[in-house]
């Protein structure tokens, strides 16, 4: 069974810089590099192509008329350049269907994160999953053929698209995006926290409220500010939802019109590249970009914190 | 120390139990041509320095075992002779290595080819998550071996010299998981051999394994130092006197002696060694 | 102290305890009921129009006479070439920054930067598309720029999905590979890439899922929404997709309209749920052969 080791040339450093090998794992890790350099400059070309438009927006509009007009009305005479209205829209939806959400998505994720037996997780988690999966036009769809109807049925004043209308769709929306986070941040609350307080002799309720809710507090506002975020982007449904009429209103029965939305009525009109009233997409978008990055980031540094907490 | 080394376990050791490594002797280990030789070997995982200043000579187709405390630094060395550490961050390296004289921390080192000569054997066995075939034929598969015929008969040769031939040599299409523990040891073993390494080195390779699979693998080692030069880490001070040519003992990071096999445990130079090896360490 | 919750205690505790475990409950399952309550509404509201006319047909000005043809074939042509792009951009750096990026600032960087990819507003990918894509590159209002657009949508989705299921391959595995003399290319090759497999093959199904369902980049981009023919050339001829198709009728006033936008909104979700099926096919196959 003896074997003769194969004879060798003594162990040499890298015969050859230009042995095919290396040649082949350089080209690889290049091809590598490359790919993940795709992902930096998607968010290079995002600020580039916004602000370089946007500059040329705000050569013709003031920035301080831009974020404090109380009007919006770039396609119509007389023009007015005023976000505001349109931020207002945006927030409404996205504070109203947070309204609809948060209680709902909260609830359900204590029920499958404390309450709910391992059958009941099995079944209703692939459903939110679906819940999740269904694009966002069909959500627009619902709201235009079913969603305003009742409301219009039950309040006869509201507009025939209107604010409601897109926080009920867009809020069942965002709802699997709150249970499925705030569920994550309720398991990682520590087991040892429920034993203990089960162990001082507190019922369910108490050991749900009185603890584990504080203690997955700040997670639970994270996956509530990434929802308003998502909710804050959404496009199709609100568009189709809430009508096509800036509106500096708090009243959800009045038809509003969000920054998505205004997007997407000058992407569909035929107004002509280079003008003013065509920049103006970019301007509101970059004001999109901001708001969400914001929500976005905040979400994620609290979220961090969590997790350091925990470690 | 476990109880395996009981506290008069030395002198036993030379009559009750058959050593057939102890029979060579210091003099012929000095004759012996060196294939690996560390020098003033220091260690760092970023900060924490796991060791201090190691010069070691590992004689060719001899087996040297590597002894101490848990924690001392003997899979650190170990992974130091094949530059496995180099995938863990932060990590430091001063001295040399030198593998047939040359350098292997020399910049401009090919890792890879370096770890083609210094085969590694694990102390968990990791076969992958393919057939038993492919297990072994991973090795010559990416040093560029395409010809079925050749990788058959490397395949065969490997698990023959593991002892692991008889087996699988029926099922050797089936997943590698299923193999017992002992099996699946052999099997990383038969996997290391398929690259010809010239040297081989084994973090306790045993530890997880009935007494009849450890049999096997001592016996398999004593069957492999005639083609290369093995270092194993051992926790079995039975083991490391049955198996080994020679012994280092390592604590905390530095070498404290190291010798003929037979000397190290007959006749200990240092107290901590003497301590250590007949149990009444620490 | 009894342990009944007697007098002593608070009378209303294991009531109050209750109620809310009834409340939660009836939250889960009102969610399910609204999902079940939809798709039935919707499918049961485009059922009738739906036909194999009506699959094989153009769109038209009268409601009895549209079709969905166009919106399908752009539909697949898409996510096709979302795929082509999106999985080796995506599973591309996730293997670069698992396996061989080395643990600096940098990286974190990088990998805060897709997080937050993740959550930008995909209109404003649109938007990007329109100024890159449609303008700067002149691929006007094609399947290409649509495509390379939803590749930018989708590709936080397969970069994390890959990452994860990277790293969730055992570290012996790595270390086997790179004792026995593999490089790193052949160890992800041969070794990490077989093993997460799965994982992003989900994360793949998710990206083409959701690029299946935007609209809103493909209106940003200009993309047409009334088209009487195939695309037949993938860098100029216009588009539509399914999802524009579906807005399209559903911004009509006429009922009828809305009625080719529920059957549009069934074959959607059968495209939807055959991809998905296609997926679990798969893991299927690639899990036997592993055996
Ligand atoms: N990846 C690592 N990062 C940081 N420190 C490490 C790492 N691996 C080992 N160490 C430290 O280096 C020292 C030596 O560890 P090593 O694994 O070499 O010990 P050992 O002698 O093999 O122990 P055992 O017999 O238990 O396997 C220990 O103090 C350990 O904590
Ligand atoms: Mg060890």
């Amino acid at each position: 069974m003896s074997l003769v080791a194969p004879a060798r040339e003594p162990f040499a450093a890298k015969s050859s810089v230009f042995d095919l090998r290396w040649i082949f794992e350089f080209a690889i890790h290049g091809v590598l590099f490359v790919c993940t350099a795709i992902s930096v400059i998607t968010t290079v070309g995002i600020v580039v192509v916004l602000l370089f438009e946007s500059l040329q927006f705000f050569r013709e509009v003031s920035v301080w008329e831009f974020l404090t007009g109380t009007r919006w009305s770039p396609l119509l005479k007389p023009q007015h350049f005023g976000v505001l209205p349109l931020f207002c829209g945006t927030f409404l939806v996205a504070g109203g269907s947070a309204l609809i959400a948060v209680p709902l998505g909260l609830a359900t994720a204590i029920y499958l994160s404390e309450y709910a037996s391992p059958l009941v997780r099995e079944v209703v988690k692939p459903m939110l999953e679906v819940l999740a999966g269904i694009p966002s036009v069909v959500y627009g769809y619902l709201a235009v053929v079913f969603v305003s109807p009742l409301i219009r049925d039950t309040i006869p004043s509201a507009d025939l698209f209107n604010a409601a209308n897109a926080c009920v769709v867009v809020g069942i929306m965002i709802l699997p995006m709150v249970v499925s986070l705030s569920e994550d941040v309720l398991q990682s609350v520590p087991n040892s926290l429920r034993e203990g307080a089960y162990a001082l002799g507190a019922n369910k309720l108490d050991v749900t409220l009185g603890v584990i809710l504080p203690a997955a507090m700040s997670g639970i506002m994270a996956a509530c500010l990434l929802a308003i975020a998502r909710a804050v982007g959404e496009t199709m449904a609100v568009t189709l939802a809430a009508g096509a009429t800036p509106n500096m209103t708090l009243n959800p029965f009045e038809g509003i019109q969000t920054m998505t939305a205004y997007i997407v009525q000058v992407s569909q009109g035929d107004t002509p590249a280079g003008t003013l009233e065509y920049r103006t997409i970019f301007a509101v978008g970059l004001a999109l970009f901001v708001s969400t990055l914001v929500l976005n980031v905040f979400a994620r540094w609290i979220l961090l914190r969590v997790e350091e907490k925990y470690e | 120390m476990s109880e395996t080394g009981s506290t008069n376990f030395p002198l036993k050791m030379s009559t009750a139990l058959p050593n057939r490594a102890a029979m060579s002797s210091a003099a012929e280990m000095a004759g012996q041509s060196k294939k690996v030789v560390t020098r003033e070997l220091d260690f760092f995982y970023g900060i924490h320095q796991a060791l201090y200043n190691i010069s070691l000579d590992i004689p060719e187709h001899r087996v040297t075992a590597l002894i101490g405390p848990s924690g001392c630094g003997k899979s650190t060395f170990l992974r130091c002779l094949n530059r496995m550490n180099d995938m863990i961050d932060g990590i430091n390296v001063r001295g040399e290595v030198l593998l047939d004289g040359i350098n292997i921390y020399h910049r401009g080192t090919d890792v890879v080819e370096l770890r083609k000569r210094v085969g590694m054997v694990f102390q968990k066995s990791n076969p992958f998550p393919k057939s038993i075939y492919e297990n072994v034929a991973y090795g010559p598969r990416v040093a560029g071996v395409r010809q079925r015929s050749v990788l058959d008969e490397m395949v065969e040769k490997c698990l023959r010299q593991s002892a692991l031939w008889d087996e699988v040599q029926n099922r050797l299409n089936d997943s590698a998981l299923q193999l017992s523990g002992g099996q699946q040891q052999r099997l990383c073993i038969a996997r290391a051999l398929a690259t010809s390494p010239e040297v081989l080195l084994m973090d306790e390779p045993a530890s997880a394994l009935d007494p009849k699979s450890t049999a096997a693998i001592e016996e398999l080692i004593f069957d492999l130092k005639a083609t290369y030069t093995i270092v194993i880490v051992t926790h079995n001070m039975q083991q490391a006197a049955r198996v080994s040519d020679q012994t280092a003992f390592f604590y905390e990071g530095h070498l404290i002696e190291v010798g003929a096999t037979n000397e190290i445990f007959t006749n200990p130079l240092e107290k901590q060694t003497e301590d250590y090896i007949t149990g009444r360490f620490g | 102290m009894s342990l009944t919750n007697g007098p002593h205690g608070r009378p209303y505790a294991k009531l109050a305890s209750r109620m809310f475990a009834l409340f939660c409950a009836g939250a889960t399952w009102l969610c399910v009921t609204i999902l079940m309550l939809l798709l039935w509404n919707v499918v049961s509201y485009g059922w009738d129009s739906l036909s194999w006319e009506y699959i094989n047909r153009f769109p038209s000005r009268f409601a009895e006479k549209a079709g969905i043809k166009p919106a399908l074939v752009g539909s697949l042509y898409l996510i096709g070439l979302t795929a082509l792009f999106s999985v080796p951009i995506g599973v591309g750096t996730a293997i670069y920054l698992e396996e061989y990026a080395p643990k600096n600032r940098w990286r974190t960087i990088v990998q805060i930067n897709i997080a937050n990819l993740a959550g930008v507003p995909s209109i404003v990918y649109g938007i990007l598309g329109l100024g890159l894509f449609v303008r700067a590159m002149q691929l006007n209002r094609s399947l290409m720029a649509g495509a390379l657009t939803l590749t930018l949508v989708v590709l936080p989705i397969v970069i994390l999905a890959a990452q994860e299921s990277l790293r969730a391959v055992p570290s012996t595995i790595r270390q086997a590979s790179y004792a026995l003399g593999a490089t790193r290319w052949q160890t992800v090759w041969c070794q990490l890439l077989p093993a997460a497999l799965p994982g992003i093959m989900t994360g793949v199904i998710l990206a083409l899922s959701r690029a299946l369902g935007e609209a809103a980049p493909l209106v940003a981009i200009g993309a047409a929404t009334y088209v009487r023919f195939l695309p037949e050339d993938i860098v100029n001829d216009e588009f539509t997709a399914l999802p524009l198709q579906i807005y399209t009728w559903t911004d009509q006033p006429q009922k009828g309209f809305h009625e080719v936008a529920a059957a549009g909104i069934v074959v959607l979700l059968v495209v939807l749920i055959c991809i998905n099926a296609l997926a679990v096919i798969l893991r299927y196959r690639f899990s036997k052969n592993k055996q």
